[in-house]
């Protein structure tokens, strides 16, 4: 644990992530009783205002405050997100360790299903449900990216299953005579910790970015407040025309906070399981290579001589 | 290619390389054979789907849009329209294979129903008027964005840990964790509203006779084009930069570099005609499992531009509830990044000799 927080990425990655977290869980909270601002309440005094003492980022196109959507939007936002990420990456596990495992027929099936699904363009299938399930909730809506998210994760959780099934401690449970559920369940899964883990916040984030592309086309939810409903209301509301960056600018930012933040844990958590991609201890090898050419060309300078 | 004999480790194709040719592309193309089939099977789960999804929605979609049509239009659908939109969408009379199979005879010949929202247009003749203006986004951007990536991943990734990488690695982060649509409103708001510097929305200069002839028109194909692909291009380059970035570091310690370094030969030669070379492999077959997520990427983007391209097509059929234009876009995209996937797949076989040996 300490080495993983000596690692910068993911230090930073792992902060902007729990202050989310922590905006998401307390968020409403704040905004009704520190604010004391109802986010969906309107300010008739204040139509499209810019950034001001009463409204720190300013109102939008019907005068609600736009920190406080904001606010209300990140619950909105990381529910899809770790919702979907959450279906997605137990369908992984459950399918790819299966397969892995199992190996032959079984897995060559699911490889096949997998594949497929694989290439099928994910995007494009969810409008398609999402169009005629028109005016979903968010749960609807992150349940069926959930369903969509999963086979590249599996893919490589398959891969590592298969590694894995071949090791002294699983051969010696299966002459023991262990179920195969259980091995899975108590020897498999906990090594694949690693693969687990950044496969889901990848579809943690993805969650995310396909609410907010589904509410942008038109299709998000039209009763709950994310940041994707928050940029398509500024882009109908005109927002953009009138070059009001408060109301489309923050959004926006925030969702690429979320996405910066899990990628640099991703980040440091490949360069700490695979010393050869740490940047840090290239550039001290590098460093130490120079220092040793430079005193041995001192040396042979000096030496002769 | 005599450089990368010198490094690889010699295999009996090397040791005998007449033969070779012929055999070599004997494989590639079984291999390519191999994945022309799965992408047959993919494009047909796909015209599957296609044929499930709407039957299995609540309601009875055939009757609703014909009703949508009439209420729309006030036109009275003739016989062969109702037959037609039965086809697409479901019937009650007849069983699930009868429906079946005649659904994939009338794909097949490129009958995909009626526009409800331009009603009597076919589906197909919209969808072919808007195709060539996404290829030319997703062609020109995905090209840009792939040589810069890779490019700069190069760069980067030859000296990890570097003052470059530690500071353009996580920006560029930054920078492809943007929603598309997004980084268009942005690109809209600066450089077409108030810097006025591109114009704002669609796709050619109306003042000018749409001719594919006409320098002026192709000119203004250009200058309207700009901002839609600078935006796919910022959100797409950093992607093949991290994949390219992260390939480099490791091959940059393989032995082959180390010896090629140990030769003497210039740092420049060095990095990209023996590390990059044989790390670009992934990011090539990148390309092909990326293509899709791309795709949704310019089809936001133009929504913001109202380009005429694909993605505005799919907007304005979301937003009229015009589901035979939903469900054709939909196996459009779906053709679209198969052959794109096909085309990533010969680009291997061409680059990688292993695919072809063994």
């Amino acid at each position: 644990m300490r080495r993983l927080l000596k690692n910068r990425k993911f230090a930073v990655g792992m902060i902007i992530s729990i202050v989310f977290l922590v905006i998401a869980l307390l968020g409403p909270w704040f905004v009704s009783s520190v604010m004391q601002v109802d986010p969906r309440g309107i300010d008739y005094d204040a139509i499209s205002a810019p950034p001001s003492p009463q409204h720190l980022l300013g109102t939008n196109h019907v005068g609600q405050d736009v920190l406080a959507q904001l606010i209300i939007g990140a619950r909105g936002s990381v529910t899809v997100g770790l919702l979907s990420g959450i279906i997605a990456t137990v369908i992984a596990v459950l399918v790819g360790t299966t397969a892995g495992y199992l190996g032959g027929i079984p897995d060559r099936a699911i490889n096949a299903v997998v594949n497929v699904l694989m290439t099928l363009p994910g995007f494009a299938l969810l409008f398609i449900i999402a169009g005629y399930v028109q005016e979903a909730g968010i749960l609807l809506i992150a349940v069926v990216i959930g369903l969509l998210e999963w086979p590249g994760g599996a893919r490589s959780i398959r891969a590592q299953t298969m590694s894995l099934r071949n090791r002294d401690f699983t051969s010696a449970l299966r002459t023991v005579g262990e179920s195969t559920p259980r091995i899975i369940a108590v020897e498999v899964v906990p090594h694949l910790g690693g693969v687990i883990s950044s496969m889901f916040l990848k579809a943690v984030v993805a969650g995310i970015f396909m609410e907010a592309s589904l509410a942008f086309l038109g299709l998000g939810s039209t009763s709950e407040i994310t940041w994707g409903t928050m940029v398509s209301q500024a882009q109908t509301g005109g927002a953009i025309l009138r070059g009001h960056w408060w109301f489309f600018l923050p959004p926006g930012l925030a969702i690429a906070l979320i996405g910066f933040a899990t990628a640099m844990i991703n980040f440091g958590l490949d360069e700490i399981t695979n010393p050869q991609l740490n940047a840090r201890l290239n550039a001290r090898t590098r460093q130490f290579n120079r220092e040793q050419r430079r005193r041995r060309a001192l040396a042979e300078a000096g030496g002769p001589a | 290619m005599s450089d990368t004999q010198k490094v690889v480790p010699s295999t009996p194709a090397t040791i005998s390389p007449a033969p070779l040719p012929k055999r070599a592309r004997g494989r590639g193309g079984s291999f390519l054979l191999q994945r022309a089939g799965f992408y047959v099977v993919t494009a047909w789960v796909a015209l599957t789907l296609n044929f499930l999804i709407p039957r299995f929605m609540p309601g009875d979609p055939a009757q609703a849009l014909a009703l949508q049509i009439t209420r729309q239009t006030g036109a009275q659908l003739t016989p062969e329209m109702l037959d037609s939109i039965r086809t697409l969408y479901g019937d009650p009379n007849t069983n699930l294979l009868e429906q079946y199979l005649s659904y994939l005879g009338s794909i097949v010949t490129g009958d995909f129903g009626i526009a409800v929202s331009r009603y009597p247009t076919p589906v197909i003749d919209l969808i072919l008027a808007a195709l060539p203006w996404t290829l030319f986004l997703v062609g020109v951007s995905t090209i840009v964005a792939w040589v810069v990536g890779t490019g700069l991943g190069v760069i980067v990734g030859y000296r990890p840990g570097g003052k470059l990488d530690n500071w353009l690695t996580p920006i560029s982060q930054f920078f492809s964790s943007m929603p598309s649509f997004w980084v268009a409103l942005v690109c809209l708001w600066i450089f077409a509203l108030t810097l006025g510097i591109f114009p704002s929305s669609g796709g050619y200069d109306p003042s000018v006779p749409f001719e594919i002839t006409n320098f002026w028109f192709l000119a203004s194909v250009l200058q309207y084009g700009a901002l839609p692909i600078l935006t796919s291009i910022f959100v797409g380059f950093a992607g093949w930069l991290f994949a390219m970035r992260n390939m480099m570091v490791t091959t940059v310690s393989e032995d082959y570099v180390t010896l090629a370094r140990a030769e003497g030969l210039s740092n420049r030669r060095v990095t990209f005609r023996y590390a990059a070379r044989n790390a670009m492999l992934p990011n090539i077959t990148g390309l092909a499992t990326s293509i899709g997520a791309i795709l949704g990427g310019v089809v936001l983007t133009e929504i913001v531009f109202t380009y005429p391209g694909m993605g505005y097509l799919l907007f304005n059929a979301i937003t009229t509830k015009d589901y035979p234009l939903m469900q054709a876009i939909f196996l459009m995209i779906v053709l679209a990044v198969l052959i794109a996937n096909f085309i990533a797949d010969s680009l291997y076989v061409l680059l990688d000799p292993r695919t072809r040996e063994n």
